[in-house]
């Protein structure tokens, strides 16, 4: 069954935990352009929920908010039960809020593992950062033959998982990513999305932004789907991608 | 021979100061694209600090032997032009961060010239001595090479300065994270860092190399002024071009380049031009190299080393 208000498709969690995240009437604008026009969103922790909507959708925009390197116009996101509006977004890595932003924003002249090692930059246990660290590269031995090699001369698909490898290293409690497969190969994208179902696995409560609507809404428990600044349809991700309207819009089947 | 030999000593000698300055303006350029006009004038104010310290403790203290007057200079001066440095920052790049690249620019020449003035408030238009503390008396290493033990002391903690700085920038945390915001502040702010913080611990650690440089020019001269940071400050400015600004390594090596052509050509530019230039033209040969290699080489000796793939 679907419905038009986010709140009453709490399949995966009870009502009774309060959301990891929640996000209210959030309007984003740039300048006199208005991107995110009230949106509202709740993650439970230990959901996987997608987001999905055609380019230009505010998708990108609302995890920038989320992450907090955007400033909302207006509205409120509540983290853990707290608002984190104001907070700038290096104190909102330290309360575990982790974004892999859009094109992977790797440290191109840092070599690989500097830049796993920023992820770890506000962390003071070092045997802890190097536990995690070798997790990381048991998660993605592809990134440990390369440590000492410059990012920037790495592949797209291996610069995603660096990107997603050094998020981890910030133990985050939510993960947000934005596109992690854009313009990769599609076994790249499934290795990808393998070690974010191991993420999520142990625990973390993961927020992923797709264009290839398929993939997320056979990979996420919950979807959202956003059209022009606003949240149209939300669901589990079987009803979703069995939705006609989603079919048609982001799934390339008319009828 | 011995003019070529002299001169390269020379050159290495007012080079690594020229580095030391260079060092302020890339490692600010390198992290927020700025130009930052009034790090000569920061060098120019560390060494009126330094000279305004000594002449205070040779007053209380007589007895004090040069190399304690030196320290305290440094001691009172480093400090004191790291604060400057970060109040700069604080109050007039920080709010122009997000305006466009036209208005800091404007905004640290003004900076430049509000110190000088600040500086011919207090110290007035004259010219200073600077008193010699480590000796000027040249040595000979070699027949007819002359050395002073103030050009020795220059040379070599300019030399540990630039290792201590490399090794911060490259091993350390901290360099880590300024060599991240420098590249991405956006991403590095996903990382935790907090970009402001170090943006102001880049002018404050690029104000303390300053301080010393200007003790350093100060010391080599005999004479501090409220201009003396200008011609410097330009200088290391072409330095930091010609090694590729926003590269440290670059900033080091166009330092030491910039000097090294600077002396040589003073030493034979008279010979050059058949005696119708002398060595007080030697200023030119900075200007010529920073046209050429704006012209030829924008991206400096080692600009751009690495390419962004993928």
């Amino acid at each position: 069954m679907l419905t038009d208000t986010p709140s009453a498709t709490m399949t995966t969690n009870p009502a009774t935990t309060a959301p990891i995240l929640q996000l209210k009437g959030v309007k984003i604008s740039y300048g006199q352009i208005t991107a995110v026009k009230g949106i509202d969103l709740e993650l439970h922790a230990g959901e996987l929920v997608c987001l999905i909507g055609a380019n230009g959708a505010g998708k990108t925009t609302t995890l920038n908010a989320i992450a907090g390197t955007l400033p909302i116009a207006t509205g409120n996101i509540l983290y853990q039960g707290q608002h984190i509006e104001g907070l700038p977004a290096h104190q909102r890595l330290r309360r575990g809020l982790a974004l892999v932003p859009e094109g992977r924003g790797i440290f191109t002249r840092l070599t690989v593992e500097e830049n796993l090692r920023m992820g770890a930059y506000t962390r003071r246990d070092k045997d802890g950062v190097e536990a995690d660290l070798e997790r990381v590269y048991t998660l993605l031995p592809r990134v440990k033959e390369r440590l000492a090699q410059v990012a920037g001369t790495l592949s797209g698909g291996e610069q995603q998982m660096v990107a997603i490898g050094r998020a981890l290293l910030s133990r985050p409690k939510l993960l947000l990513l934005d596109e992690p497969s854009m313009g990769l190969a599609p076994l790249v994208v499934e290795k990808i999305f393998e070690v974010v179902r191991t993420v999520m696995r142990e625990g973390v409560t993961v927020l992923l932004v797709e264009q290839n609507a398929n993939l997320a809404l056979e990979f996420a428990q919950r979807g959202y789907v956003m059209e022009s600044g606003l949240m149209t349809l939300t669901g589990t991700g079987t009803e979703l991608l069995h939705d006609p309207r989603v079919r048609a819009a982001y799934l390339g089947e008319l009828d | 021979m011995e003019t070529l030999l002299q001169q390269i000593v020379n050159g290495l000698v007012v080079g690594s100061v020229y580095s030391l300055v260079a060092l302020g303006y890339t490692m600010v350029y390198g992290i927020l694209g700025l130009i930052n006009f009034a790090h000569g004038d920061v060098m120019m104010i560390g060494a009126l600090v330094a000279l305004q310290a000594i002449l205070f403790a040779q007053k209380m203290w007589p007895s004090l032997g040069p190399l304690a007057l030196v320290g305290i200079g440094l001691v009172v001066s480093i400090p004191t032009c790291m604060l400057l440095g970060y109040v700069v920052e604080r109050t007039a790049y920080r709010r122009l961060r997000n305006a466009p690249r036209l208005a800091p620019l404007i905004t640290a020449i003004g900076v430049s010239f509000l110190l000088q003035t600040l500086a011919m408030i207090i110290w007035g238009r004259g010219y200073h001595s600077f008193p010699q503390l480590i000796s000027t008396v040249p040595m000979q290493p070699i027949e007819g090479v002359f050395v002073t033990p103030v050009q020795i002391t220059t040379l070599l903690v300019s030399a540990g300065l630039m290792a201590a700085l490399l090794l911060v920038v490259n091993k350390t945390p901290l360099g880590r994270a300024m060599r991240a915001t420098a590249e991405n502040h956006r991403v590095a702010s996903l990382m935790g860092v907090d970009a402001n913080k170090i943006i102001a611990i880049t002018f404050i650690i690029g104000s303390a190399l300053a301080a010393i440089a200007g003790v350093m020019v100060a010391s080599n001269y005999g004479i501090a002024h409220y201009t003396m940071g200008f011609l410097p400050g330009l200088k290391a400015f072409t330095a930091a071009v010609l090694g590729g600004i926003g590269n440290i390594g670059g900033a080091m090596l166009g330092g030491i380049v910039l000097g090294l052509v600077e002396s040589i050509g003073a030493g034979y530019i008279e010979t050059w031009s058949f005696g119708f230039l002398n060595s007080s033209y030697q200023d030119i040969f900075a200007f010529i190299i920073l046209g050429a290699v704006l012209i030829f080489r924008p991206t400096g000796l080692l600009g751009e080393r690495v390419a962004d793939r993928a």
